[in-house]
């Protein structure tokens, strides 16, 4: 699918770490105990240890192993001697449970993990300066709710996209302009109709009911209060009626949709391209409300064995080359313009357009305190949405 | 044996009847990793052999097959030993809590394996601090691949019955050597049996596994699982399965074999 | 090959048996013949061990975890004892209503493979011919080895708006059940055939066919002595299959996810609340319901004999 050109800026990125090595023997901090919640970020980086344990979203760190043309793991592990071990997790949720372990140097999280993961005390304060990749980042993906806690790094921006709303063409003559194909309308295509398996979902009725019921005063779907949440579960469980089954992996979703056993729900670009490329009758449209997306973080543990592997690794998934070839192999908006030199189908993903981007509220952890400010009501947290999404499912 | 002859056929028509709808799924795996459709959909779109040659080229993948066969043959070698202990112990004793040990026996296989799964996972990670790893799925599988064995090995026990063992003893022989030339080559085709189907519960457990594999140990269920969160991966898995179900005829035809001679009459 | 062991094994001590020396191995080996309890204590305290810490301990453990609770904003445990946990698993109508649906399917996938099962094992066991038997045994076995994952998606490929089974029925007005909860039944009793087959067929090879014959020398014809002679007989076996199928379906939440469409069974409310919710202790709650069914069904069906078959 991608080839791997030979990465010559890469070398340059090893040694550049490597050089900005200034105490070698007790170069090394942003691990070490556990205890402290924050730490503080590393101001200098030692030698690399000779090997890094990685967990990701599938896709995300491919070695060739899979595929012997996916690669970009090999030439990082040439480049800054870390070997490179990898899990990959199947939700957000999963990742942060295997953080805990604290078995793993750096983490991909997107924005339903990587609050949690920072209140947990799991990952690191980054220092952003130490990354030579980082100033390339696109503006509009920086210093965001999901990967800063007042005004502290916590990590690396990797890649984005939106949840759009697929539709089958066979069925919908028109391209649908609102979500409410898959709410208020969705009794229209009963037993047909598709959503995420995942609590963080409730954050589209959420922003759903943003545009259609003012009254209810939601002005992030991500912080919801009792009543809020309560109005956005309602939604749901009306929705429950006529989904024909909820999704989360991508070729339960590609089927469903090829097949006609899914109709109309949510989806990825990705997605979009393989049905494309089967002929399938499919099309994603991004509605009038808006949509809610992710946008991934690289994290270092707080208890990272392998700081300076950890971080030449943040530097090197940022580098143009390797974001453009991990973001085009899982099906996303690369970090940086320079990645799309290296991509031929930014266009598909919107890469870089900030209209676009605004749009997309990117996931985020529902937490006690309220993100949209209000200081007046407590909002519901993770652990109620779990709860909720349960309900709704029944 | 006398069964009515129309007794017979309707039986013999129902096995085939299961028999056939057993393997039209296995016929649409088989199917799938031909085809050119890489999320699996019918009928199939076209006719490539890509998926075979890539599969075959896919480091991961044996890899992953590599790592199922260590776990499953070091899972049933400890179970085959535990098993073999545990029946002789409650098939020649009598004793205080017999039944309770039967039923600890049981239990792994009787509970769901998510709750086998869980608690191991806590008892590794926050009891015992042990970090997951190939060894802690090892030791996950061994405990509830020890049941198969155990019931087969105890029922060929219960049947054999002491007779030549006494005799054995009488005859001079220690404990040990009457294991070994007397006890043991009786119970090879029990072993044999059980053995094979903890190697094959284990080689196909995933939900445990889930639970208790480290960081880099990828047995063949969680590559596969994996896979299908992995664009244009479906089909190499069908190659997978396909290969896997014609290399299994071989040690079930020969453990087929060695056991139907032993019991030939 | 057993014929020959018998006659063979202890024949070289025949001829004459020379007065063992006394080595320190004899000396234990004596000792052990002599001291049963000993030897009984040398073969159950490695498996016992084994078994003991490594399953009953973490059981133990997870079940004490139930009255713990999770600190929501860390996502760490609390070690203080509460009974939130199972209060809300006992109450909350939602986990009334998953625990229903779950045994429900259980129950239903039970029969259902016992139902497939007897005619299969009753005709390999008794009425093919060794040869056929051994090619029946290798065809039972053979969909173990297909990957649990790689059966489930075939299923749902065939089950599909656009599978194999729509395009048989079609033709007849027909059309396929589609995902639901009678997939996953079907899907479920698919993947446990196997391991109620073996049972049953072990159980009515133990059935000497001189029964079946004195049976019917008797005057009892076919379905009688099936009735009277061979079920009670092989009942223990079917119960051990029933063992298999009803426990690998209560605790299964990964083919509900393929082919269940929007429905969820208790082994996903226990892994979203491990996973999602990091909320082990809740977890631990829920899991309580299906070792409290797996304990009250072993121990009704303790009396039968069939944990001994399994």
């Amino acid at each position: 699918m991608m080839r791997m050109r030979n990465a010559r800026r890469g070398a340059t990125v090893g040694l550049a770490i490597a050089s900005v090595a200034l105490l070698t023997a007790c170069g090394t901090s942003g691990g070490g105990g556990g205890g402290d919640t924050s730490g503080d970020a590393a101001t200098e980086l030692g030698e690399t240890e000779g090997q890094i344990s990685i967990l990701a979203w599938p896709g995300y760190v491919e070695d060739g192993s899979n595929d012997p043309n996916v690669d970009w793991v090999t030439p990082f592990e040439e480049e800054t001697g870390c070997e490179v071990t990898t899990k990959t997790f199947g939700t957000s949720d999963e990742a942060l449970n295997l953080m805990k372990t604290g078995d793993y140097d750096v983490v991909s999280a997107s924005g339903d993990a990587s609050l949690r993961l920072v209140a947990g005390g799991d990952v690191a304060p980054v220092n952003t300066d130490l990354l030579e990749n980082y100033d390339g980042i696109y503006d509009f993906l920086k210093d965001r709710d999901w990967n800063t806690v007042d005004g502290v790094n916590y990590g690396v921006p990797h890649g984005y996209g939106a949840n759009l709303l697929m539709y089958s063409t066979d069925v919908f003559t028109a391209e649908p302009t609102s979500w409410d194909v898959v709410f208020d309308k969705s009794g229209d295509y009963a037993g047909k109709v598709t959503a995420y398996d995942s609590p963080i979902y409730i954050a589209d009725a959420a922003m759903y009911l943003m545009a259609h019921q003012p009254d209810l005063g939601i002005e992030n779907p991500y912080s919801l209060d009792e009543e809020q949440l309560a109005a956005a579960v309602d939604l749901l469980k009306q929705q429950r009626e006529n989904v024909g089954e909820y999704w989360s992996d991508y070729l339960k979703e590609i089927q469903a949709f090829q097949t006609g056993d899914s109709v109309v729900g949510t989806s990825w670009q990705v997605i979009q391209n393989v049905l494309e490329s089967e002929g399938a009758a499919t099309a994603v449209t991004l509605p009038e409300e808006g949509a809610t997306g992710w946008s991934d973080t690289w994290m270092i543990s707080s208890q990272a064995k392998n700081p300076n592997c950890a971080y030449a690794w943040l530097d090197y998934i940022a580098s143009p080359e390797a974001n453009a070839a991990a973001t085009a192999y899982f099906g996303e908006a690369p970090s940086s313009d320079a990645a799309c030199d290296f991509r031929d189908d930014c266009e598909a993903y919107h890469a870089g357009d900030e209209d676009y981007a605004s749009q997309i509220w990117y996931w985020t952890t529902p937490i006690e305190d309220c993100i949209d400010g209000r200081t007046d009501v407590q909002c519901t947290d993770y652990a109620a949405w779990t709860a909720a999404w349960q309900e709704i499912k029944g | 044996m006398r069964l009515s002859r129309p007794f017979r056929i309707t039986l013999g028509v129902i096995t085939t009847v299961i028999l056939v709808v057993v393997y039209v799924p296995l016929l649409v795996v088989l199917v799938n990793s031909f085809s050119t459709s890489t999320s699996l959909t019918w009928p199939p779109p076209g006719f490539t052999l890509e998926w075979w040659g890539k599969a075959f080229q896919s480091a991961g993948a044996l890899d992953a097959v590599g790592t199922s066969i260590v776990v499953a043959l070091v899972a049933t070698a400890v179970s085959l030993v535990l098993g073999t202990l545990i029946s002789l112990a409650l098939q020649r004793f009598e004793f205080f809590g017999r039944e309770a040990i039967s039923l600890l026996v049981i239990l792994p296989i009787a509970l769901p394996g998510i709750i086998t799964g869980i608690a191991l996972n806590n008892f590794f990670r926050t009891i015992m601090g042990v970090p997951l790893s190939i060894w802690t799925v090892v030791i996950a599988h061994a405990t509830f691949c020890i049941v198969t064995v155990f019931n087969n090995v105890i029922a060929r026990l219960r049947r054999l019955g002491l007779n030549l063992e006494e005799a054995s003893a009488d005859l001079g022989a220690g404990v040990w050597t009457t294991f070994r030339l007397v006890t043991f080559p009786q119970l090879r085709s029990a072993l044999l049996a059980g053995g094979l189907l903890a190697f094959a519960l284990s080689f196909d457990e995933i939900i445990v596994t889930t639970f208790t594999a480290g960081s880099g140990v990828t047995t063949l269920p969680i590559f596969i699982l994996n896979n299908m969160f992995r664009p244009n991966q479906a089909p190499i898995v069908s190659v997978i399965a396909v290969v896997l179900v014609l290399v299994s005829i071989i040690p079930i035809y020969i453990a087929q074999r060695l056991s139907g001679e032993e019991q030939r009459r | 090959m057993t014929t020959n062991t018998r006659v063979t094994a202890p024949a070289p001590a025949r001829p004459s048996v020379p007065r063992p020396r006394r080595t320190p191995a004899r000396a234990a080996s004596v000792f052990l013949s002599t001291h049963p309890r000993t030897r009984l204590a040398l073969l159950l305290s490695a498996p016992l061990f084994w078994l003991g810490i490594v399953y009953i301990v973490a059981l133990v453990l997870l079940l004490v975890t139930a009255f713990w609770s999770v600190d929501s904003f860390t996502g760490d445990i609390t070690t203080e004892f509460t009974l939130d946990n199972i209060i809300e698993v006992l109450t909350g109508s939602l986990y009334q209503t998953v625990t229903v649906r779950t045994v429900g399917v259980a129950l239903a996938v039970t029969l259902i493979d016992v139902a497939l099962a007897l005619p299969i094992a009753f005709f390999m066991a008794k009425v093919a011919t060794p040869r056929m038997r051994r090619v029946l045994l290798i065809m039972v076995l053979t969909p173990l080895w297909a990957s649990y994952l790689v059966k489930a998606y075939a299923w749902r490929s065939v089950l599909s708006q656009d599978g194999i089974l729509e395009w048989l029925v079609a033709p007849f007005g027909g059309e396929t059940i589609g995902y639901g909860l009678p997939a996953t039944i079907i899907t479920l009793s698919y993947l446990w055939l196997p391991y109620v087959i073996l049972p049953i067929y072990a159980g009515l090879e133990r059935v000497p066919d001189s029964l079946l014959e004195a049976s019917s020398d008797l005057g009892g014809r076919t379905w009688p002595t099936l009735r009277h002679v061979v079920f009670p007989l092989v009942l223990p076996a079917i119960i051990a299959g029933t063992i298999f199928s009803f426990s690998l379906s209560l605790g299964d939440y990964i083919t509900v996810n393929i082919v269940g469409g929007a429905s969820q069974m208790l082994g996903n409310l226990v892994y979203t609340n491990v996973g999602a919710a990091n909320n082990l202790p809740l977890a631990s709650a829920i899991a309580l319901i299906p070792i409290v069914i797996i304990f009250g069904y072993l121990f009704l069906v303790r009396r039968t004999g069939a944990l001994d078959n399994l």
